[in-house]
């Protein structure tokens, strides 16, 4: 797939992408989160925006979070990125990851990979964050639909597992997911509801 | 008696975390844009940018001789096709219908409408070849203010609609009774309020692929689609007349839709349209800035109202008058949202003796308003909480006082608010209210915001009460449909219960989710119903191929309408298990007891027939009784009898700096009743997402067109979609008032938060700003805005 030297108006490219060498031939202004997608099929790095806003485009390039729609592919060449298809080792997810999935840290999922590689990223440069900290951290990164409360909860659940703790957690930000009142109104089963329905029906 | 019958662990109410999460938190799921089919091909389209203007001729030529070009169409190509339909027109009333053609034919009335489509071999060439089409316009003057577009001489943007008026729809009681009431009211206060218009903002935008198999003649389009059966009748029979076996309708993973996704748009059956003439699949991906011009957006109302009360603050009246921008063209259900689902939910929590709304919806040159996160009633929840904070304010009764004496009472349900609406089914509106203001510390913030007022302090503190009602399940066919609100068809759910022959389970729903975690849930119902493990349930959902017909998802109906559809559809497998069962035991089937997936006779539970024994039997069928058939399966069609009503109060307590105008949310508390509840770890997560599209409304957004016509906030970076630091920490907490319009007696809960929180947040910042003369003030409430607001209430006092 290499050749030394690139067909007219296109360019050669090497880098490694989750520990795989590639090489190809791209037009210069092929943008890096298309290559990613399109060239290479790594379609977990979303595109959300266009301008640069969104976030749903991050991966890491050298080690440091940077959004891929904002990078020309050519900028790439000789780079080492980590994409989300390459956070989960042997086929364990990593503590943001998990921290996600405990938390409810996701809803459409459409952001998740985004969000999952600048919380990996931040992590690394402040393992023990307050809440304030982390919510300015994801800042580059939007979500519709969680209201970032459980991304922010997943943040701290992985810098507690990484070993950093993380401060305490404010009103609302128990890392055990809990709703007292809810469990104990719900009902045990559904022969329960039943029982209920009927009450109120004879009432 | 059932003592050795071991009872496995029970799901229901349990924060199950999603069994959706590990492929998308790895990268692995599968969106739209993710997809490539061989021979793909990709399109562009050329968009209008102007308002308003008649196309005299298009020159496609240069545009066809592109590189990897492989085809470019125009409206005229498209001539024959009919143009999209609208599904929901408001009922008892003309509407004039315009609604959109896939591509411009004529005239441009939006910019962002659709001019051409270039389809090439790459998105990057079909991109290069649109900037090479030509087009003569020949410009129009345009409007985007509904209130300017309803007067004489305003630019008009359709033959059939007159001073752009889509329709003329009122509800409640008659107009002149209701001014006899204002008249006669001890108290009265009028407003104007304008809720502003937004745009849903799913993080994913939308697109479609078209693809044409001429072998079998069969279509199949793929759709970031909250609704692909809806999407497939209507493609098919209204728009393409294609037959209805012959089109196969597929949403994959879906990046969220609030609303934005259920609608026909242009590109759905222009794909196909397209993947017919040319032989190749074609994708289409809309990008941010095409999402923010030509999908959908919500709310715009400029209303205005009156209200009449009693001096100790009991409502005797309310009217509301409202003009609904609906933008360029009618969207699939747009004049529904302004009717139905506002004006007949005004009443809100309320004993209203005398309420009348009348809307107009309206033509503009902007983009198709259509159901955004709860669609009619946030702007009704809004109209009806700023109007008890106006009365509490005229009355000087405490406002969590005034809602108190207003209250819909316990004993009152079922509900008439006499505006049209179904009666709601349940409610115990004080226990949430009293629950929120316990929680927030009423009293003591109170007495905190005195204290700030007294010592002058920079930072002003204002307290926002919001109790609200919304509907959901909107549903019942008799009502919803054609001879009822106008609705083209009844939206009851439909589900699919398969027990296979090894034990394991697949239901199919027309429910499907674009974020709510539909396959926990329902898995976790399958389970305990049915009694066969978790793991073993398969839920399936999205794809029209074989599946029962579904209405889709919106309006908060998954779990009430869909759920007792798969709800009902399990009971049927039970009643043929314990059928089956009987005849295994050699005993009567009104003597077998089916619990956690064993049957056994009663009084005998040491003989059991587990169901996975019972499907065995089921599907080898060497021995079934007399005229049982084989298999062990079950669909549904559930048209449920009424809509269910949650409700609650939500507490929203601001900072206000008096230097700058900046709003802090310091507390915000939710008591939310949405029934019963079977994930609380979900439905936690669809308040949360719900409240902070409601504090965002309050806050940060607000779609801004020039008079010109063009959208100034089409990026991301002009319209504020708020980040992480800019929201606060959502304290939620219950009360639990059970439905009995459904046998699992839930309510639904994807769009309360959404509607109960806008208010609060509206009532907190004007609540800061009360003692200096500010009675209201417009959203979103920047800055600038709130910082003018207490100059100019200063320097009048």
């Amino acid at each position: 797939m290499a050749t030394t030297m690139a067909a007219p108006g296109r360019v050669t490219v090497r880098m490694k992408v989750n520990g795989v060498e590639y090489a190809a031939e791209v037009e210069p202004r092929l943008l890096l989160v298309n290559f990613l997608r399109d060239n290479l099929g790594l379609t977990g790095t979303h595109i959300g925006c266009d301008t640069s806003q969104c976030g749903a485009c991050v991966i890491h390039f050298n080690g440091e979070p940077v959004k891929s729609c904002t990078l020309l592919t050519v900028q790439a060449d000789g780079a080492d990125l980590t994409t989300i298809e390459g956070i989960a080792k042997n086929g364990e997810y990593d503590e943001v990851q998990m921290g996600f999935w405990e938390m409810h840290g996701l809803q459409c999922g459409y952001c998740t990979p985004g969000m999952i590689m600048t919380a990996n990223a931040f992590l690394d440069r402040n393992p023990n964050p307050t809440e304030a900290e982390i919510r300015h951290a994801l800042e580059g990164n939007l979500c519709r639909c969680t209201g970032y409360q459980n991304i922010v909860k997943a943040v701290q659940y992985a810098a507690n597992q990484r070993g950093g703790g993380g401060a305490a957690p404010g009103p609302g930000t128990d890392l055990e997911f809990e709703h007292k009142d809810v469990i104990e109104h719900a009902p045990e089963n559904l022969q329960d509801w039943g029982d209920q329905l009927a009450g109120q029906e004879e009432q | 008696m059932a003592a050795t019958i071991e009872a496995p662990e029970k799901l229901v109410g349990k924060p199950l975390r999603r069994r959706e999460d590990p492929k998308l938190m790895t990268g692995d799921g599968n969106f739209l844009d993710d997809i490539r089919l061989p021979g793909m091909t990709y399109a562009a389209i050329l968009r209008s940018p102007v308002a308003h203007a008649k196309i005299r001729g298009i020159d496609t030529s240069r545009a066809k001789a592109m590189p990897g070009v492989v085809g470019v169409f125009t409206g005229e190509d498209l001539a024959d096709v009919n143009p999209l339909p609208c599904a929901w027109q408001a009922a008892g009333v003309d509407n004039n219908v315009a609604t959109p053609r896939l591509l411009a034919l004529g005239e441009v009335r939006q910019v962002g409408d659709p001019i051409a489509v270039v389809v090439a071999e790459s998105v990057y060439q079909a991109n290069d070849a649109l900037e090479a089409i030509e087009i003569d316009f020949d410009e129009l003057p345009a409007v985007v203010d509904s209130r300017e577009a309803v007067q004489p001489g305003a630019p008009q943007l359709h033959e059939n609609a007159p001073n752009n008026i889509v329709m003329h729809w009122t509800c409640g009681t008659d107009a002149e009774t209701v001014d006899r009431a204002l008249a006669e009211a001890e108290v009265r206060v009028s407003q104007s309020i304008f809720n502003q218009r937004l745009i849903p903002t799913a993080m994913e935008p939308r697109g479609s692929i078209g693809v044409y198999d001429p072998g079998t003649q069969e279509y199949t389009l793929w759709a970031t689609s909250q609704a692909p059966h809806v999407h497939k009748l209507v493609v098919a029979a209204f728009v393409l007349g294609i037959p209805e076996q012959k089109i196969r309708v597929i949403a994959p993973d879906v990046g969220g839709g609030f609303g934005s996704k259920i609608f026909v748009y242009f590109d759905m059956p222009l794909m196909l349209w397209l993947a017919k003439q040319l032989g190749r699949p074609v994708k289409y991906f809309e990008d941010r800035t095409e999402n923010y011009l030509h999908t959908t957006h919500g709310r715009d109302h400029h209303s205005d109202i009156e209200v009449g009360a009693t001096a100790d603050g009991r409502i005797t009246a309310l009217k509301v008058s409202t003009l609904a921008n609906l933008g360029a063209y009618l969207s699939t259900v747009a004049p529904g949202i302004p009717t139905t689902l506002y004006g007949r939910m005004v009443a809100g929590c309320y004993k209203i003796p005398n309420i009348h709304v009348d809307v107009k919806g309206v033509y503009t040159n902007t983009a198709m308003v259509d159901a955004y996160r709860g669609a009619g009633r946030p702007e009704a929840t809004f109209v009806i909480e700023r109007a008890c904070d106006l009365v509490a304010d005229a009355t000087g009764i405490d406002p969590a006082e005034v809602r108190r004496r207003n209250f819909i009472q316990p004993e009152d349900f079922p509900y008439d608010t006499g505006l049209g609406m179904l009666p709601y089914d349940s409610g115990d509106y004080a226990p949430a209210l009293d629950k929120a203001l316990q929680h927030a510390g009423y009293a003591n913030l109170l007495e905190e915001q005195a204290r700030r007022r007294a010592d002058g302090s920079s930072k002003l503190l204002g307290i926002g009460l919001s109790s609200y009602v919304e509907v959901c399940g909107i549903a019942p066919s008799k009502w919803i449909g054609l001879s009822g609100e106008g609705w083209g068809a009844g939206l009851w759910e439909s589900a699919e219960v398969r027990v296979y022959l090894t034990g394991k389970v697949s239901v199919t729903t027309g429910s499907l989710p674009h974020g709510q975690g539909h396959e926990t849930t329902f898995a976790q119902l399958v389970s305990d119903q049915l009694g066969i493990p978790y793991e073993d349930i398969e839920i399936e959902h999205s794809d029209t191929k074989g599946t029962p017909f579904g209405f889709g998802s919106y309006g908060s109906r998954s779990l009430a309408v869909g759920g007792t559809a798969i709800y009902k559809s399990v009971e049927k497998v039970v009643e043929k298990a314990k059928l089956l069962a009987a005849h295994m035991l050699e005993a009567a089937p009104e003597d077998i007891v089916y619990e956690n997936g064993k049957a056994w006779v009663k009084g005998s539970p040491d003989a059991v027939k587990t169901i996975q024994d019972i499907a065995l039997q089921a599907h080898v069928a060497y021995d079934l009784p007399s005229g049982m058939e084989p298999g062990l399966e079950a669909v549904t069609y559930y048209d449920p009898p009424n809509c269910t009503f949650p409700f609650g109060t939500h507490v929203c307590v601001v900072e206000v700096d008096r230097d700058t105008g900046q709003v802090e949310i310091i507390r915000y508390v939710a008591v939310d009743d949405v029934g019963n509840v079977i994930n609380p770890m979900i439905v936690d997560g669809q308040l949360h997402g719900g409240i902070a599209q409601g504090i965002a409304q309050a806050l940060y957004e607000g779609a801004v067109y020039a008079d010109n016509g063009e959208l100034i906030t089409a990026t991301m970076n002009d319209y504020a979609i708020p980040k992480a630091s800019m929201l606060p920490t959502y304290e939620l907490d219950r009360t639990v008032t059970t439905t009995t319009v459904n046998p699992m007696g839930a309510k639904g809960a994807g769009e309360a938060g959404t509607i109960g929180s806008t208010p609060a947040v509206a009532n907190a910042v004007v609540d800061a700003l009360s003692h200096l003369g500010v009675r209201h003030l417009d959203m979103p409430y920047t800055p600038e805005r709130v910082w003018r607001a207490m100059q100019s209430q200063e320097a009048r006092a």
